[in-house]
């Protein structure tokens, strides 16, 4: 977690925001995110951001769930407590196949929302630093990170140049903290939260 | 206007009207900002008032146990578990809309899932009181969960049906409360960005989890929702297939039948839909959103009703030849006298559901009467009292006169108690759907805008020009950045 300064671009329409985007990486600006709406498809390659790989971690719960399934109730009825029900063999496993699958399901899909929450870093509590209230609304925000050497003035009128239809600069915390959206908190403003 | 997919003009549009993305967030917030209405706070005392009654009856029955209800010797399941099945299969529309729809790319799911989700949430919420209550004994619910526990160990038979009802309802439950939520997430985010108040801020800061609408957050979202709606699928399918596994498992006349799981299936489908047709005509009404949920949707829902009223028809008819061709007296005489004989007792019930299930949707292969609002409303009400019948038929008729008739039963009839029950889940129901409404969006408000460009009317209406130009021209200025 840090204190960044950082140039924010808003832009209303798709058709403006690809060719910006790929000017602004032409250009070599270092893009932090983009924040929009929607899903906007083909923006997670316009960025160049990889592939989420969340489907695989669903595949690991899901098979969790089932080796679960199958081994607790295997482990059950033929040796925790191997019960005679009507002389029915006591690993069934076509018996066994409903509930097995229910516990995949389950296992898969909780275990992904949970993986989902930790890795977008959500919770209820969670207050992160937001560049502008209209993201969620009808703009397409555009953050581009400043270093050192960056001249704010040049990439401020580079966006705006490129069709954004708000510009402006801000220092922000890029992580997250518990807080609460009903009050002005700023994170790197130590005296206000207490850190 | 980009084009990152291109619909036909020849589709009718999804959104009405002349919109922006602004705009749809406007019309969907504002009935949640704005206080309820009149109508708003009538329907939710009568929704209290039922959930009080509900309580109450179910307090009689917890305290002077089953009797309170007219269960009988071989009358074991009545009410209650017509009622469970009913809900059920209420509940399977959402999760049918936002998975399957999902997957087959139906851009009309956009309008009407979020509503049809939550539906489902509290439709599976009253089933399940059923067979909680119905244990007489509901303060020994956990002995159905399986945990290590010191009576034994005693452990529940995982070979049987009502032991993968518990694992199949709760797990349908569960997975359809996450589906719904993470749908959620963005719009509460949009709520919460719009707050002008302390406390709706804070509470939609908390609800939205500190949603942020990052690409990259987008993209696993994307990745979940994709994920959740291929396993959603067969868990829909599977849930009502087990609880159909109830009956077709056991060796009852007019249960032991190998059709049941995927008429039970379609039967859910059927009902579910019917249910969703009844809360979005009044809730597209009473909010203004009549540009969002169109006579297009209505009629696309109408479309799955008629074609899901069909198979159950087709199975009612099917389940009737079988009992004849299969020379078992004892399943004939479940169907010859039990149900299909007009003057036998229950007569009533099996034609009100033939009626209402059978004949009564053929109507909707009219386009006039699809896109006819009045009428939809009328037939969906008609339908799910149909499909209770269909579950009523299924249960009573099937157990009150078995094998020996000495052991039939008296005429089965519901208490006051049982009734109320059944209008006290009712109470829950709509209490839940009234505080949904004022409190969350009923339409999913990021993908209308995701679906805006390609299917709302005033896009649609500027396509013309798009489609005259030339392809290279086109390729360049309007895909090209898309990859």
């Amino acid at each position: 977690m840090s204190v960044k300064k950082f140039i924010v671009g808003c832009f209303d329409d798709e058709k403006v925001l690809f060719p910006a985007i790929k000017n602004v990486r032409r250009s070599g600006y270092k893009i932090h995110d983009v924040y929009t709406p929607f899903p906007v498809h083909g923006l997670d390659h316009a960025i160049g951001i990889r592939e989420t790989s969340l489907h695989t971690a669903g595949f690991i719960f899901g098979i969790t769930g089932t080796a679960t399934a199958l081994g607790c109730m295997g482990w059950i009825f033929t040796s925790d407590w191997p019960l005679n029900i009507g002389g029915k063999p006591h690993f069934p496993l076509p018996a066994f196949i409903p509930i097995t699958f229910e516990t995949t399901v389950l296992f898969a899909s909780v275990g992904m929302v949970m993986t989902f929450c930790y890795l977008c870093q959500m919770m209820p509590g969670v207050k992160k630093h937001h560049f502008h209230p209209r993201a969620t609304d009808d703009l397409f925000v555009v953050v581009i990170e400043c270093t050192e050497k960056s001249n704010e003035t040049e990439i401020a009128a580079f966006l705006q140049n490129n069709g954004a239809v708000e510009v402006n600069v801000q220092e922000a915390e890029t992580g997250w903290w518990f807080g609460s959206y009903g009050k002005q908190q700023k994170l790197y403003r130590h005296e206000e939260v207490g850190y | 206007m980009s084009l990152l997919k291109y619909e036909s003009q020849l589709r009718e549009p999804l959104v009405d009207g002349d919109k922006d993305y602004h705009q749809v967030t406007e019309d969907i917030c504002r009935p949640i900002e704005a206080k309820p209405g009149k109508l708003w706070y009538i329907g939710f005392t009568i929704a209290v008032c039922l959930l009080i009654f509900g309580i109450y009856s179910v307090y009689r029955e917890v305290t002077y146990g089953t009797g309170e209800w007219n269960l009988n010797k071989t009358v074991g399941w009545g009410w209650d578990i017509t009622n469970f099945v009913w809900w059920i299969g209420i509940g399977h529309a959402g999760t049918l809309i936002s998975a399957i729809l999902l997957l087959f790319r139906q851009g009309w799911r956009t309008g009407v899932n979020r509503a049809a989700e939550a539906m489902t949430i509290f439709a599976v919420i009253c089933a399940g009181q059923f067979p909680i209550f119905h244990m007489g004994r509901v303060w020994m619910f956990f002995f159905v969960l399986p945990y290590p526990n010191s009576r034994g160990p005693v452990w529940p038979n995982f070979a049987s049906p009502l032991m993968w009802d518990v694992f199949a309802v709760s797990t349908y439950f569960t997975v359809s409360l996450l589906f719904w939520y993470t749908g959620l997430l963005p719009d509460l985010a949009t709520l919460r960005d719009r707050a002008r108040t302390k406390f709706r801020k804070a509470f939609y800061g908390l609800t939205s989890f500190g949603w942020s609408g990052s690409t990259k957050h987008w993209q696993r979202h994307e990745s979940l929702a994709l994920v959740l709606a291929g396993i959603s699928t067969p868990l829909v399918l599977s849930v009502h297939t087990i609880v159909s596994f109830d009956f077709a498992t056991s060796v009852v006349p007019g249960w032991h039948t190998t059709i049941f799981p995927p008429y039970f299936v379609a039967g859910a489908i059927f009902s579910g839909f019917a249910m969703v047709q009844s809360l979005l005509i009044i809730t597209r009404k009473v909010l203004n959103l009549e540009d969002y949920i169109t006579v297009g949707h209505i009629e696309a829902m109408n479309k799955v009703i008629v074609l899901t009223g069909s198979i159950v028809g087709c199975a009612y008819l099917t389940e009737l030849f079988v009992a004849w061709y299969g020379q078992n007296q004892y399943e004939w005489w479940a169907f010859r006298q039990n149900r299909v004989n007009l003057f036998s007792p229950y007569g009533w019930a099996y034609y009100g559901m033939m009626f209402c299930n059978v004949v009564s949707p053929q109507l909707f292969w009219s386009r006039k009467l699809r896109r006819n609002i009045t009428f939809t409303f009328f037939m969906s009400v008609l339908i799910n009292v149909g499909m209770w019948f269909e579950r009523f038929v299924i249960i009573v008729t099937s157990i009150y006169r078995d094998y020996l008739p000495s052991a039939w039963s008296t005429y089965y009839s519901p208490t006051i108690w049982e009734i109320g029950f059944y209008l006290g889940t009712f109470g829950l129901f709509f209490t839940c759907y009234f505080l949904f409404a004022k409190f969350f969006p009923v339409i999913a408000v990021a993908e209308i805008k995701a679906i805006l460009k390609t299917s709302g009317e005033n896009y649609k209406a500027k396509m013309t020009e798009t489609e005259k130009m030339d392809a290279d021209k086109f390729y360049i200025e309007e895909v090209e950045h898309a990859h």
